[in-house]
């Protein structure tokens, strides 16, 4: 859970935002987040919220270990399944 | 370390730039060398730190007198037994209890909030504590969700609560905070730990400030990583060379995300609704100021006071047999390791676990289950 999961910003409205997670899109909670964020922005979301603006220029090696995870590994790897579970963190966009 | 070892772990270990990891594999072999003890042990706290060490079998890397450790890392591992009845004994009083998923298959004394749910109680899996608010919106029965995690999740459980939920929703906190655990460990005489590796993301929150007190008051060195192979392997390279230098101080390797104050808005909300209290930790300690609780004002939504719990109800149950031989508190507090365990891929499995550290994603035996704790340098 520790390891959260990165997301791009697609929209923003007061208090949350819909992030698209490789090709997912969930509505993530902006409450705790460090700084303004806007549509394009990366951040790096925990249970359902975002945690972090991630600057623009660590972008690329924050993505590589979650691409590998979610691309590469076998559907019952432990780390792939934590971070699934952070992007079913953020709400439906619907709720 | 032999040579055609690490070339061999380093080809299997297909890092992203494998320049990199030989060269910080190098200087973590010739650091631990020239402090000339054995073991040298260090330890993390981080469950996502151990699937980074395990999946991609650092350990091979790693000098053979260089001990690397988990720690108390596993939120729903430390998750003490009476927080565990708490939350059973509520779905068996007739309330909606929502929880993260691994927390289902723990067992209290006796009993899980599977076992509760097998005998009709409602328990749902949430993956935030906003669904679990969104659970309470639908229905007119009460929902108490049973929250657990270290700070970086009990900051989600504080927004939650601010941003004003139903009155059909309370929380019932097992939050746990971790630098109070890190003095308890540190001072361990089992233990001997020389350093610590601090997890990246809960730094985000907490800044790598917080554990400026800690090197002062233990003179043990901590460095933050982040997750990537490398930036372990370079977490490790910075954490050796402060034990080789006896330089107790904290390192920030991770600054892409952390910062000396982390994040401030974060830190207002968690102890704005949370306060911290002395309590047991799973087969660890009594950790002061180790655990999490609702402040005062927030007492309407706190589950403990607006319930009676009825933790009698659970006292006829019986513990398995096999619960005698478990050493999880053992390895939690890094004395002992899975393969020291008995019961380790024998009675124990993901699929039927006696302890909490075979059920969580995040439990050292769990991890090692599934990707193997000490790589066989030998078939490599």
């Amino acid at each position: 859970m520790c390891l959260g999961v990165p997301g791009r910003v697609v929209s923003v409205s007061e208090w949350t935002a819909v992030v698209d997670f490789w090709g997912v899109r969930r509505e993530v909670r902006l409450d705790i987040v460090d700084e303004p964020v806007s549509p394009g922005d990366y951040v790096l979301n925990h249970v359902g919220f975002a945690i972090r603006r991630i600057p623009a220029e660590d972008i690329e090696q924050t993505l590589a270990l979650y691409e590998e995870l979610i691309e590469q590994a076998p559907p019952d790897d432990l780390m792939a399944l934590d971070v699934r579970g952070e992007i079913h963190g953020a709400g439906d966009r619907n709720e | 370390m032999n040579d055609l070892r690490l070339d061999a772990a380093l080809r299997q270990l297909k890092f992203r730039d494998p320049l990199v990891a030989r060269r910080l594999a190098e200087a973590i072999a010739a650091t631990v060398a020239e402090i000339g003890r054995s073991p040298v042990s260090v330890m993390h706290v981080c469950g996502s730190h151990e699937q980074a060490i395990a999946k991609f079998g650092l350990r091979a890397t790693f000098p053979k007198d260089l001990n690397v450790i988990m720690g108390p890392g596993c939120p729903v591992c430390i998750t003490d037994m009476p927080e565990v009845d708490e939350g059973v004994a509520l779905a068996r009083q007739g309330v909606i209890v929502a929880s993260y998923g691994d927390m289902l298959k723990v067992r209290g004394t006796a009993l899980s909030l599977n076992d509760a749910q097998a005998e009709g109680a409602t328990v749902e899996v949430v993956y935030s504590a906003a669904q679990a608010v969104q659970l309470a919106r639908k229905t007119d029965r009460e929902v108490v969700f049973f929250s657990t995690g270290f700070e970086t999740t009990a900051v989600a459980t504080a927004a939650v609560l601010e941003a004003g939920p139903p009155d059909n929703f309370s929380v019932l906190s097992a939050h746990k905070y971790i630098p109070p655990v890190m003095e308890i460990v540190a001072e361990m005489p089992e233990t001997r730990v020389e350093g610590f590796l601090a997890a990246g993301h809960a730094a985000t929150i907490t800044g790598w400030g917080i554990f400026e007190p800690f090197v002062e008051r233990h003179r043990i060195p901590v460095v933050v990583a982040g997750f990537e192979p490398l930036d372990i392997l370079a977490g490790l390279a910075r954490l050796v060379e402060l034990v080789r230098d006896r330089e107790p101080r904290v390192v920030n390797m991770f600054p892409r995300c952390v910062t000396r104050e982390g994040n401030k808005r974060a830190q207002e909300r968690l102890w704005n609704v949370f306060r911290p209290v002395g309590g047991r930790w799973r087969g660890i300690a009594h950790v002061p100021n180790g655990n999490l609780r609702l402040r005062d004002e927030w007492a309407r939504f706190d589950a403990r006071r607006r319930f009676t719990i009825d933790l009698a109800s659970l006292w006829d149950g019986v513990p398995s047999a096999l619960t005698a031989d478990c050493i999880c508190g053992d390895i939690m507090s890094g004395i002992a390791s899975p393969d020291d365990c008995k019961l380790f891929g024998k009675e124990c499995v993901p699929d039927t676990p006696v302890g909490a550290c075979m059920v969580s994603s995040e439990g050292t035996c769990k991890i090692w289950h599934q990707y193997g704790g000490h790589p066989d340098l030998a078939a490599l």
